[in-house]
């Protein structure tokens, strides 16, 4: 049995581990509530941008000479991958369930025979890519120590995709990362960037009132299109980095909040422990009293 | 016809200004136009210029935002500005500015590719624009 020293320094290392988690968890739970403004603050601009871009779209679609972010270059035989996971750790499964899900996709593309490519946004799903999947991986970008995602933050990650692509690296893009649906539940999404997912618009809602052929365009749909579409690209990236991080913080609260209270159970089992020990060292000594007294 | 536009300049991070306005002068790519209530619908890409804001037409601009990289898009009674950057004239500050006018500069000096150096260029133009508007 362990002494009783022993069990006094454990129970002294799980309090002070306690506390960590305990100062984890709220910090989390600040930053979490910073994350899901800058989610809502961006809304207004993706929204708009899908209107416009809809509304677009709807004309060129199928016209020979349309912009290749728009319908791809006509192949499906490399795929990207931008997997967008979480700068740290101790956040639960948020980092793994990305990653699952992208292993999930580049097994099924494998089986397909197609070429996959991994670019890794974050710095802890390009490491536990690299385990296995390290030879496919084309670049990680990281941004370390960052407070808040911006705009500046998801401009080159899509840059580099669009140029990529213009390169002719891959055919199809797709991206990773987590909705935030609630503190305790991120939804693991998978996004078509390339060729473009254009939002359904609901059949006469556009040409209701104001037709679109009414739409006067300057300079022309085409240029318009070309300068609209890396920037809703740019948009899209910028959307799933602040929802991966919304959810970063909501994973590591609950999974803080966890450790915390499993903190507290065990410090209750070790602390009965360490009376009992105490207790029976008490009676023992007694007794040796006692009977060296009686011995007499 | 209505006699406001209800404007709206968003950014990618955030809703920068939502008003009714009368009239608003934007800056498009192929030459400014003041858009007023009943404006043909449009869509229309923007300079890096300033965009003049009148809440009430006819003297001076109430408000006077610099954007750059974006388009606007002017549907009836409806006008919404998408900007990537945008910057209210009046919050300006003249120094910090120019530091920028300065660290632009810098990084044309500095580019090692054809594309990087275009695009800094193209930066450091926008802003020395800004700053003439400025002064």
């Amino acid at each position: 049995m362990a002494s009783l020293k022993d069990l006094r320094n454990r129970i002294k290392s799980v309090k002070s581990t306690q506390k960590i988690t305990r100062a984890m968890q709220m910090v989390a739970a600040s930053k979490l509530r910073r994350a899901q403004e800058a989610v809502e603050a961006g809304r207004p601009y993706a929204q708009r941008m899908e209107k416009v871009l809809a509304s677009l779209a709807g004309s060129l679609l199928g016209q020979p000479g349309a912009p290749g972010l728009l319908v791809g270059n006509g192949k499906d035989d490399v795929h990207l991958l931008v997997v967008a996971t979480a700068e740290r750790g101790l956040c639960g499964a948020f980092n793994s369930s990305i990653v699952r899900a992208a292993i999930q996709k580049i097994e099924r593309l494998k089986r397909e025979g197609k070429t996959v490519k991994i670019l890794a946004v974050g710095r802890k799903g390009a490491i536990q890519l690299r385990r296995n999947y390290g030879n496919l991986i084309v670049d990680v970008i990281e941004y370390p120590g960052l407070r808040q995602i911006g705009f500046a933050q998801a401009q080159p990650v899509a840059e580099r995709i669009i140029a990529m692509f213009e390169a002719g690296e891959f055919d199809v893009c797709s991206l990773f990362y987590n909705r935030f649906q609630s503190v305790i539940s991120q939804i693991v999404t998978e996004i078509q960037l390339i060729p473009a997912q254009i939002p359904e618009v609901p059949a006469g809602s556009i040409n209701e009132g104001l037709g679109l052929a009414v739409y006067e365009f300057e300079p022309d749909e085409e240029t318009i299109l070309r300068e609209l579409l890396p920037r809703n690209l740019a948009v899209q990236v910028l959307r799933a980095l602040q929802e991966n991080a919304a959810s970063e913080q909501g994973a590591r609260m609950s999974a803080m909040d966890n450790a915390t209270r499993n903190a507290g159970e065990l410090i209750n089992g070790l602390t009965l422990t360490y009376n009992r020990t105490r207790q029976a060292v008490i009676t023992t000594e007694l007794i040796e009293i006692i009977a060296g007294a009686e011995a007499l | 016809m209505a006699d406001t536009l209800s404007f709206e300049l968003v950014s990618p991070d955030r809703l920068l200004m939502s008003a009714q306005v009368e009239a608003v002068m934007v800056p498009g790519t192929e030459g400014d136009m003041t858009v007023m209530p009943g404006h043909m619908p449009l869509i229309s890409t923007l300079r890096a210029a300033v965009v003049d804001v009148y809440a009430t037409w006819g003297g001076a601009p109430s408000t006077r935002i610099f954007v750059r990289g974006g388009f606007v898009d002017v549907t009836g009674d409806r006008i919404t500005l998408l900007a990537e950057h945008a910057t209210n004239l009046a919050e300006l500050d003249r120094a910090a500015l120019a530091q920028e006018v300065r660290n632009a500069a810098e990084d044309v000096s500095l580019a090692k590719t054809d594309a990087d150096r275009a695009r800094a260029q193209a930066l450091h133009d926008s802003l020395n624009e800004l700053l003439s508007a400025v002064e």
